[in-house]
């Protein structure tokens, strides 16, 4: 890897440390494990991404052209494990790794053998993953969610899968267990939790929600397992089981995981806004309470995923009315996040550009899911690509937009380099231009009638179908970009000052950049 | 050497097959549907107006605050020489957008709860239909009528829709939402149907009926539409069902009364096309 050399390069080490790939492997240290953990993320980006193209390509137009029926299902299952598992969740870990011990003073994460730990799970567990694909049986192709029959159609593949699955839980329940022991004992004097940064509070909040639902998943896919091979019947009908209990339980850890993916990227955009718009963040303590309400109705919500399964209409209005009410903490955000940026004094450096796209497109993913809530409407939307529509809108110009933005704002802290800003723009005008015309046309393609999953489909849906495999073809490989301009920061560049941006706030800026292996060896003072 | 310039000519005539295989494509599709179906039921347009009231709240909300952003980005620009505001709070503003989008849900839940209670209303129905999804077709049963079928996606369909068939969907009629034996129901008569599953959970859609409710195995869900007006409504199984999800579509034919009489008639003399029946006899 060329960070090592980097790294080598700033000759600020005299420990005997081991070096080249011992180095990696046995690293303690959270500023390394925080970039294996984004380097890791990013690989699987692109490996979860090509998935993304295949499936566009097949979709370009009606027919079947490239793959069969069985491969396409494998690939939209394995699309959604990889970038849920692979690319979102362990990119906020590394950039929890990297900036938490950063923004709280401390000089590490609490539990650092632990923290390798948790990261070095992560290859073996998606290795596995991937071996499905050259199975005699096919990688998983029920779709991420497993419901059960179809899932128990898998074949030899199933264990593998939830082997991989309970895996990648124990390395998040690490990383969980690491975030919260870390904030809560190791913040710097003076700095009480009302203090934190915004990205430490949500991150602490999602910790806790990872805790209280990855137990959810494993127990899930565990009945999955042991009514596959050991004879039980939790979710077959024929044995007293009921297959919606499944979903039941996948959605009680499954809402609470969409939080868990898009709580950090509040964070960080908390972050950035106020450092480009030169302005304090409006608001600040209703934004940590916003965070905790969202987590809380995180729990009460679930049912809305399955409103077509025949629940009693009771069950369905309480699931109404409780999705609705997070639209109240999500506006709060929204809105503090409008009025931080008002009468301050902008400048539109890359960082803030995808923040500022977060802030657009995020608010366009929530409308459509507020529409979503509403039930008798949600049962023309569910299961249709405007769902589809719905959930890519938070979660690639939400979640992963947010996660660019923190990349491009700390690469100059991590390499002590500047990104080149050119190279990032061209970069963020490709990628909004590219998601939108990926995902705005699903939305008039779901209210026309297409179901979601499909490989192949009516010919009406043709014309909006090419535009979003265009736009996908666009945004993927434009992604190249994003490899480019942080390799060439990596290599060189003009020197980042320990302050990079004009007056940022917090303590990760006091340090040099480069940051030093290691920081706060001595605890600073918080005033 | 020369097996480099078989290999680009063989790129050179996919690149052209590919490019041949598009633009017919491009030239025929013409349909820009953007938005959700009226239907033929008065739930169906209840559904609609709820859906076009959220719709334009949220384009309202939208508006404002993308407009406030927008103004923001424009105004409040360091190349213009503002000097930054360094105002952070205001317990009034906070207070103020907390309560009105509590309002704002209030008023969108109303009518949306009235269409739900009356789309659950199952009682006083005219007759029922038991549908039963399978991988990957359906059963209509007709209770009480001693008529039952299944119903697949038409063959034509079918032949065009095989990897490199090499027929082009657009030459067929209504490629993938036509199928063997349609479900034929009466006009203006209210239509309960009783949905279960044999093999994995499948879903039911029509979204001219605004009807999507999943079949599930061991379960029996309810659902009911009363369509107003005659005609052909078509939909997919909605619930990824395995392999050929795509390929199991729905169509309602809903006719005139003496019409649907006749329809069930015949069904019942033709005791050939009925094997199940047949064998129970």
């Amino acid at each position: 890897m060329s960070d090592t050399t980097t790294h080598a390069g700033a000759h600020d080490e005299h420990h005997d440390t081991p070096k080249g790939i011992m180095r990696w492997l046995t690293t303690t240290n959270h500023k390394d494990i925080g970039t294996l953990y984004l380097l890791f993320a990013l690989l699987m980006f692109f490996v979860g991404g090509s998935m993304a193209l295949v499936i566009r390509l097949e979709l370009f137009q009606p027919g079947l052209q490239y793959v069969n029926p069985e491969f396409f299902n494998q690939m939209t299952t394995m699309h959604a494990l990889i970038m849920i598992f692979g690319a979102v969740m362990p990119a906020f870990v590394g950039l929890a790794n990297w900036m938490i011990p950063l923004q709280i003073g401390a000089p590490d994460m609490a539990l650092p053998r632990m923290n390798n730990f948790s990261f070095w799970i992560l290859p073996f567990a998606f290795t596995l993953l991937l071996s499905t694909l050259f199975m005699a049986s096919g990688a998983p192709a029920g779709g991420w969610t497993l419901y059960p029959p179809l899932v128990q159609q898998t074949g030899d593949s199933l264990p593998f899968v939830i082997l991989a699955i309970h895996l990648m839980g124990i390395s998040s329940i690490m990383g969980a267990i690491n975030v919260i022991v870390t904030i809560m004992n190791m913040r710097a004097p003076g700095m009480t939790l009302l203090k934190m940064p915004l990205f430490a509070w949500t991150w602490l909040i999602t910790a806790y929600l990872l805790i209280a639902v990855m137990p959810v998943l494993a127990g899930a896919v565990t009945m999955l397992l042991t009514d596959q091979f050991f004879g039980t019947t939790f979710f077959h009908a024929a044995g007293g089981g009921d297959p919606v209990m499944f979903q039941h339980i996948f959605w009680f850890f499954g809402h609470p995981e969409v939080y868990i993916m898009i709580l950090p990227a509040f964070g960080i955009v908390s972050e950035i806004i106020p450092t480009f718009a030169r302005k304090p963040l409006f608001g600040y303590d209703a934004m940590v309470y916003a965070t905790a309400s969202i987590a809380f109705l995180s729990f009460i919500v679930w049912a809305h995923h399955m409103f077509t399964v025949g629940m009693p209409l009771a069950g369905q209005l309480f699931f109404m009315f409780a999705t609705m009410l997070i639209a109240v903490p999500t506006g709060v955000k929204v809105f503090n996040w409008t009025a931080t940026m008002w009468r301050g004094a902008m400048t539109f450096e890359t960082p803030m550009l995808f923040a500022i796209a977060f802030l657009f497109l995020f608010t366009i993913g929530g409308f459509s899911g507020l529409m979503l809530a509403i039930v008798p409407a949600d049962y023309q939307y569910h299961d249709s690509y405007f769902v589809v529509a719905h959930f890519h809108y938070v979660l690639v110009p939400g979640a992963v937009f947010a996660i660019m933005a923190g990349v491009y704002y700390w690469l100059p802290k991590w390499t002590g380099h500047m990104y080149d800003e050119t190279l990032g723009k061209i970069h963020f005008w490709l990628s909004v231009i590219g998601v939108n015309v990926t995902f705005f046309p699903q939305h008039f393609l779901g209210l026309a009638g297409m179901p979601r999953r499909i490989p192949d489909y009516a010919t009406q849906f043709t014309n909006f179908n090419m535009m979003s495999s265009v736009g996908a073809f666009i945004f993927g490989l434009s992604q190249l970009m994003f490899v480019y301009i942080i390799f060439k920061a990596i290599r060189g560049g003009a020197k980042a000052t320990a302050q990079v941006w004009d007056a940022p706030q917090g303590l990760e800026w006091t340090v040099p950049s480069p940051a030093p292996h290691h920081t706060f060896d001595e605890a600073p003072q918080v005033k | 050497m020369r097996k480099q310039i078989r290999s680009r000519r063989g790129i050179a005539a996919t690149l052209a097959g590919l490019a041949a295989s598009f633009l017919p494509a491009l030239a025929r599709a013409n349909d820009w549907q953007l938005n959700m179906p009226i239907g033929v039921t008065d739930i169906s347009a209840d559904v609609y107006r709820v859906h076009m009231m959220i719709l334009w709240v949220c384009v309202v909300i939208a508006i404002v605050v993308f407009g406030a952003m927008l103004y923001a980005i424009v105004q409040h620009r360091k190349s213009r020489g503002v000097e930054p505001a360094k105002f952070s709070h205001s317990t009034r503003v906070e207070i103020i957008w907390t309560v009105i989008p509590v309002l704002i849900l209030i008023g969108m839940a109303l009518p949306a709860t009235e269409t739900l209670v009356k789309m659950e209303d199952t009682s006083g129905s005219d007759m029922t239909i038991k549908v039963t999804g399978y991988q990957w077709l359906w059963e209509y049963d007709y209770l009480d009528e001693d008529v039952r079928f299944f119903s697949r996606l038409h063959h034509e369909s079918d032949r065009a829709r095989q990897l490199g068939s090499g027929i082009d969907p657009f030459t067929v009629e209504n490629y993938l939402l036509e199928v063997d034996n349609r479900m034929v129901v009466p006009v203006d008569a209210k239509i309960r149907l009783l949905l279960t599953a044999g093999d994995v959970i499948h879903a039911w859609w029509i979204p001219d009926f605004a009807i999507k409710k999943d079949a599930i195995p061991g379960f029996i869900n309810e659902v009911w539409f009363q369509p107003n007006e005659i005609g052909v409504y078509r939909g997919q199984c909605a619930e990824l069902c395995g392999r050929d999800h795509a390929f199991m579509p729905i169509v309602v034919d809903v006719r005139s009364p003496e019409d649907y009489q006749s329809w069930l008639n015949e069904q019942r003399g033709d005791v050939a096309d009925r094997p199940v029946a047949a064998a129970e006899r």
